[in-house]
């Protein structure tokens, strides 16, 4: 190729030219993000527009207008041109802790805080070690000795009387732990040399993963009470549990499976002409490097449980979602639904936001670790 | 080598060994359950098998194309569910696939603005469970709109109040004509009615499942390698020709199989209908179950459906897969 002249084909030697643009600068890089075109410049233009016309909407309704008081009649004189957080102020609590005794609320709360604590220290990959099972079996059982009570002076709560936050955190961390060994046991039965086996995980998984959650929450809490005998009997929010596991236990074992798909075939071989037995191979070998591959799934798997947990709703546990429904049923409230709504949105909103990004976090963590 | 042997000591004969005591406890699993439901039922008076289904219903169903009347039989029940619920998964996927394709191309935009519009509104509908949504679009259709009485105009002849959507239904009496809604005192008549339960539904389970797809379409075009639009352009392809016979192709390649699974997430979360009320398959299995208490036998029925629908979708994108998918020699 023939080296083009640098300077432009009708300029001049020794006329001074203006410099070319920069490249790089906020106000550039804004220019070519924002006017790159013009039908990018007519897009901006249009999208401006639309903000102009509905932030200062907006913000009218959100904030400036808005009345922050638990003062009814004050939400009442705005006729819709504001928003009451009057509502939030004064049902937070039922919101958050459902039908929960009113005068124990702390309770709830101390027990959402512990778990919560608990799942942000697992969150570091440094943490990662065998203690870690047992702070989650101590944090476990704090839960339930604070919800429950009955012991140290702490009056007894039945769980059917537990509600909003605590049991959303508590039902996706129950069916995410409950259904990891039985989403292994389903990985690894439906790559099984066995085909009864094979046949058996194949069809559990494919049944399970081709109908609705909902329905799976009508078997725990119609057929449950039919099928198990009495000395198994559940109460409601234990067979919601059970159903809740068993249904992410499917989901599970696909994520374990594509783990052990992943791992390249010599590992397994390698174990096996070191003599060790097929056991020995899956748990000192295969399974510890199969599971690290696919822990973002698991962060990912575990935000799809959290969101999927607002479905409880519908057989009638109080969930975060359920214990809304609770509060909008006062009819002096329920006009002021619109506020409701977006506060417990915003709760999901901000939880799953802080998994998908913990989930980013971690993936660029540990594939920088598998490159070095 | 002997194969077969029923012995310890062979692989085989491990493995036979091992399956015959899986089978031995899954039938034992079964036949405990089984016994125990059976004692169960005969215990709180309840009759099993599938022959109420051709008793009378009782109940009314408020819409759907399959006309049901309080006189008709659960099997026409679960029928006009069934439609219900094909109707709004069907309508669902034509709408939220062009939706779902434009917020995908959306966030690849230049545009700056353009981009953060649509990933706002991918992170926002994802990470809010479509519960939330599918109320609060409910609420907001059936509180904020104007009353039936003074529907707002949206069109001509296109009417939407709390009463729902109307739109002029094309009729076949004597020729093509359209049936055209009218205005009058209680409320708008005439025409093609959505319901409100419909419309909530229909708009959750679109804009929910546009934000996943978007997801899809994202990936499926950045999967496409820099060097093959370079190529094309230096081939001098016009950027339709690049768009149509280079970037779609390819993508389309990655965008097919994960899509079919949203379609199917689709039709699956359809059944939260039941959550706000419209007669879908599930809503129509909770009532009967409610009525005639026999709960394995409904809850059988739905899984059937569901697993059936299943089934025909991923064959018919299996075959379309089979369309896009990469030929190779």
């Amino acid at each position: 190729m023939a080296a083009p002249s640098a300077a432009g084909p009708s300029a001049p030697a020794g006329v001074a030219r203006p410099p070319p643009p920069r490249p790089g600068g906020a106000r550039a890089w804004l220019r070519a993000s924002l006017f790159g075109s013009p039908s990018s410049a007519a897009a901006t233009l249009l999208l401006l527009a639309g903000l102009a016309w509905l932030l200062p909407r907006a913000l009218d309704w959100l904030l400036f207008r808005a009345v922050f008081r638990a003062d009814y009649e004050a939400c009442r004189a705005l006729e819709y041109t504001g928003a009451c957080w009057g509502f939030v102020a004064e049902k937070h609590r039922l919101v958050l802790f459902g039908r929960y005794p009113w005068g124990e609320h702390w309770r709830p709360l101390l027990a959402t805080l512990i778990l919560v604590a608990t799942l942000a220290l697992s969150g570091h990959p440094r943490a990662w070690r065998r203690g870690l099972l047992a702070v989650w079996a101590v944090a476990l059982a704090a839960f339930v000795l604070l919800m429950r009570g009955g012991v140290l002076g702490l009056s007894r709560v039945e769980s059917g009387s537990w509600g909003g936050l605590p049991l959303t955190i508590i039902l996706t961390v129950v069916a995410m732990a409950a259904s990891l060994p039985l989403g292994i046991g389903l990985a690894l039965g439906r790559r099984s040399r066995l085909p009864l086996l094979r046949a058996v995980s194949t069809l559990y998984i494919e049944l399970v993963r081709g109908v609705p959650l909902i329905t799976v929450l009508f078997v725990a809490s119609f057929l449950f009470p039919l099928l198990l005998p009495a000395g198994l009997r559940l109460d409601a929010l234990g067979r919601v549990a059970l159903g809740m596991t068993l249904f992410q236990a499917a989901y599970m074992a696909e994520v374990v499976r594509a783990g052990l798909q992943a791992l390249p075939r010599g590992q397994g071989e390698a174990a096996a002409a070191l003599g060790l037995s097929t056991w020995q191979a899956q748990r000192r070998v295969i399974l510890p490097q199969a599971l690290l591959l696919v822990i973002p799934n698991f962060v990912n798997s575990l935000l799809s449980t959290f969101l999927d947990t607002s479905l409880v709703t519908v057989v009638s546990i109080y969930d975060l979602t359920g214990a809304l429904r609770l509060a909008l049923g006062d009819p002096l409230w329920r006009n002021f639904f619109l506020e409701g709504y977006l506060f417990v949105a915003a709760i999901y909103f901000t939880c799953c936001l802080a998994m998908s990004r913990y989930s980013r976090w971690l993936e660029g963590r540990l594939s920088s670790g598998r490159r070095r | 080598m002997k194969r077969g042997r029923l012995s310890w000591s062979t692989r085989s004969g491990r493995a036979l060994a091992w399956q015959a005591a899986l089978l031995l406890l899954l039938v034992l699993c079964g036949w405990a359950l089984a016994s125990h439901a059976a004692g169960s039922l005969a215990e709180r008076q309840i009759r099993t098998g599938f022959g109420f289904l051709g008793q009378r219903a009782g109940f009314d169903i408020g819409e759907g194309p399959v006309p049901y009347g309080p006189a008709d039989s659960y099997l026409r029940a679960f029928a006009a569910g069934l439609a219900n619920t094909l109707r709004v998964s069907l309508l669902g996927i034509l709408l939220a696939t062009p939706l779902g394709a434009l917020v995908g191309l959306g966030r690849l935009s230049r545009n700056l603005l353009l981009r953060g519009l649509c990933g706002a509104w991918v992170e926002v509908l994802r990470n809010v469970p479509l519960v939330i949504q599918l109320f609060a679009w409910y609420l907001a259709i059936t509180e904020l709109l104007p009353e039936a009485a003074s529907p707002l105009l949206l069109a001509p002849h296109v009417f939407l109040s709390k009463g729902g959507l109307q739109l002029p239904l094309p009729a076949l009496a004597g020729g093509l004509s359209l049936e055209l809604p009218e205005v009058t005192a209680f409320g708008v008549q005439g025409g093609l009615s959505l319901t409100p339960e419909f419309l909530a539904l229909l708009a959750g389970l679109t804009t929910a499942t546009s934000a996943s797809i978007a997801e899809v379409v994202r990936a499926g075009v950045l999967a496409v390698p820099r060097g093959q639009a370079e190529a094309a352009l230096a081939l001098g392809l016009s950027r339709r020709q690049l768009v149509r016979k280079v970037l779609l192709p390819q993508a389309l390649r990655v965008i097919v199989p994960p899509l079919t699974s949203q379609y199917l997430n689709l039709t699956k979360n359809s059944s939260l209908a039941v959550a706000i009320g419209y007669p879908d398959v599930v809503s129509i299995a909770n009532t009967a179950i409610n009525q005639s208490g026999q709960a394995l036998e409904c809850i059988l029925l739905i899984m059937a459906v569901y697993l059936t629908v299943n089934l025909c979708t991923a064959l018919l994108m299996n075959l379309y897969n089979r369309r896009v998918a990469l030929v190779e020699r």
